[in-house]
């Protein structure tokens, strides 16, 4: 077992499958010879190890997602990548219109087996390329929609996410590529719409994905000095959202916070909500309550882009509020 | 030119100090077409660009420590920090902005082509995108929008031969770009990039036919970037060979040699005192820069919307429930 970054946990990922698979290809912008490979590195020499079936495209999300989905029609398995989330608002209709609806219209005759990968979040680009899309995407009935927060789950969510027969929209997350986790060298798999408890405690379970389960992780080690013990639920994948630990663990704490990086109102956040209270109302304590990123679009200046997403103090500043009985 | 030179290698410098972060696009070797454009047309032209948008700023004559602070996210910037170097603007010198979605400001462009034409004015439209812009959705539909309805809008192609790090001939099936407007029977033109005056003359031919209400026209810029596509940009997938080549013809030098010297229009001394000149401006602005401070946090819901209604805040936000809205933060 090694230590490896999320990032080379998905090169692993892809390379495997890649081996495996031969109708595996990968197509995307800049993938190939940008930097080597890729303008966050994913595929770098990848190219070469694999001739033919990792290529460049022209800027063209909405293609680039429609001859995917076309391909994957007739038998191939692309994974395309887009550069990141907000670009695939170019590809919204082919996404939402044709890769989740083939199967089910065409009466289950018409597999899409594909995959879009593609990072979100933010590092000083604005309001126009800090986005996450997460909340929009898993609302899609025939979407499957995976968010992974750690190197181990990266490679085997991706993995299977590969081999899955429908549309799979995977979400990486800028601040985690450069991040480190155990990842081992024999291959595994992880099921997708599978959650998963990242710690085990007794007070208050917090329900996280992507970069704010690092965050959260963050806040529960501070919090364990103050005797608080966080249990904390990741989620993996969003659609289909698996709710079964975070429901059993709100019937063990009696308390629950969700902590998102997206805008608030009508985000995954509110879905985890509803879907706790319908399922633990009695066993709850306190209303449940949320962290998620402020209703802006994101600002440039430094100053504010810290204010706008939430991180590790805004975990511990909820947790302290909800022990403190202030909900 | 020189400004627009000395400018971006002193951003350069700064993003290496972490004085500006996130993405920067430079414009170095490309200065001639912002200049030659924008000297053939008039100040209430409007413009509209992609994210490389220092040069078409400065050539347009915004404030050059307003352009630099908003690079640094400071208040005194041309959007108050909020934008950063893909997105300089400033409407009252009808800079309508710097867009960073591929594609994206073409529609846009040719919507005020047809408000300028709405409104009985002689205005024209300058799109300025690169090349590896032209194979995406909306730039067909809108060149074929353009020419329908006869709107005065230039598209402008820097054609630096890179798309990111994907040459022409791999994401382009046509690689002589100008072409591509042919197929929406709208006037097309090449030109030398690195020749500022070949630039200004072309763009005066097209805006003159434009304002007289014959149509766009799509102007293909031949050009090179001697830097990476932004500072992220490790440049390995260029041969060396190729970018020290393509300096040897520098649009200022070129411009000083073949033009100005040639005919005896500039001394050496003047060049220098230029050089002189501009040095001590962009050091004067990068000082502007640093000393403004950053915008102020309650500005995080200023102007997200243009007017407020029932159940929204005059700041934007939305009106919670009671017992959320006294934390209505990140938490709550
Ligand atoms: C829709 C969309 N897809 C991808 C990107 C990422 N991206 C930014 S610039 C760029 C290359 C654009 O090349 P070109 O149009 O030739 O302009 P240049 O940068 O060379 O001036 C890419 C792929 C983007 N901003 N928007």
């Amino acid at each position: 077992m090694a230590e490896i970054t999320y990032r080379e946990a998905l090169k692993r990922a892809l390379r495997e499958e890649l081996a495996r698979d031969p109708e595996v290809v990968v197509w995307g912008e800049d993938i190939v010879a940008y930097g080597g490979g890729g303008a966050y590195a994913v595929t770098a020499g990848l190219a070469k190890e694999f001739p033919g079936r990792i290529r460049d495209t022209p800027i063209a999300e909405e293609a680039i997602v429609g001859v995917a989905i076309g391909a994957a029609m007739g038998g191939v398995r692309p994974v395309v990548e887009l550069m990141t989330i907000n670009f695939a608002l170019v590809a919204w209709d082919q996404i939402v219109n044709h890769a989740a609806k083939q199967h089910h219209m065409f009466n289950g005759t018409i597999n899409v087996p594909m995959v879009m990968r593609s990072p979100a979040g933010f590092g000083r680009t604005a309001a126009t390329h800090s986005q996450n899309f997460d909340a929009w995407l898993a609302s899609v009935p025939g979407l499957k929609v995976v968010e992974p927060a750690t190197p181990y789950d990266a490679k085997g969510l991706l993995k299977s996410a590969i081999r899955d027969n429908d549309p799979v929209f995977f979400i990486e997350h800028l601040q985690l590529y450069g991040t480190r986790g155990e990842v081992p060298d024999t291959e595994y798999l992880i099921p997708l719409g599978v959650s998963d408890r990242k710690r085990e405690g007794k007070h208050l379970t917090v329900v996280t994905w992507g970069r704010m389960l690092v965050e959260t992780m963050k806040a529960a080690q501070k919090l364990a000095t103050e005797g608080i013990e966080l249990d904390v639920i990741d989620l993996r994948t969003l659609r289909p959202m698996d709710l079964s630990l975070a429901i059993e663990s709100v019937k063990k704490t009696n308390r629950a916070i969700v902590v998102e990086e997206g805008w608030r109102s009508i985000g995954l956040g509110a879905e985890v909500v509803a879907s706790l209270q319908e399922a633990a109302f009695h066993y709850l304590d306190a209303p449940v309550a949320r962290v998620a990123g402020l209703e802006v679009p994101m600002p440039y200046a430094r100053n504010l882009e810290r204010a706008t997403v939430p991180f590790a103090d805004d975990v511990i500043a909820a947790v302290h509020a909800m022990m403190a009985n202030q909900y | 030119m020189v400004l627009i030179r000395v400018f971006e290698d002193k951003c350069a410098e700064m993003y290496a100090k972490a004085k500006i972060a996130g993405f920067l696009h430079l414009y170095n070797g490309q200065e001639a077409i912002a200049v030659g454009a924008l000297a053939a047309l008039r100040p209430d032209d409007d413009l509209v660009t992609h994210y490389r948008d220092h040069g078409y700023a400065l050539a347009r004559g915004l404030d050059v420590p307003a352009v630099m602070a908003e690079l640094y996210g400071r208040s005194g910037g041309t959007t108050g920090g909020r934008g950063g170097s893909m997105h300089i603007a400033d409407v009252s010198k009808h800079f309508w902005g710097g867009y960073a979605i591929v594609g994206g400001h073409l529609p846009l462009a040719t919507g005020l082509a047809y408000a300028a034409v709405h409104h009985k004015t002689d205005r024209v439209v300058l799109c300025v995108m690169g090349e590896g812009s032209t194979n995406i959705g909306t730039f067909h539909a809108t060149l074929n929008w353009a020419q329908l309805w006869r709107l005065p809008v230039i598209f402008l192609v820097e054609n630096n031969q890179y798309a990111m790090g994907t040459a022409l001939s791999v994401h382009s099936s046509v690689t002589e770009i100008y072409k591509k407007a042919l197929a929406y029977d709208m006037c097309a033109e090449r030109a030398d990039g690195k020749d500022v005056l070949a630039m200004r003359d072309a763009v005066a031919r097209l805006a003159e036919r434009a304002r007289k209400g014959e149509g766009p026209a799509l102007l293909e810029a031949v050009t090179y970037r001697f830097r990476g596509h932004s500072m992220a940009d490790s440049d390995v997938q260029r041969p060396r060979e190729e970018v020290n080549e393509q300096k040897q013809r520098d649009p200022i030098t070129m411009f000083l040699n073949d033009v100005l010297f040639k005919q005896n229009l500039i001394a050496q001394a003047e060049v220098d005192q230029i050089q002189k000149d501009v040095e001590a401006e962009v050091e004067a602005a990068a000082q502007f820069a640093d000393a403004s401070p950053e915008p102020e946090l309650n500005t995080l819901y200023k102007d997200i919307y243009a007017q407020s209604v029932e159940n929204m805040q005059v700041d934007g936000s939305l009106i919670r429930p009671a017992t959320v809205l006294s934390r209505n933060g990140k938490h709550g």
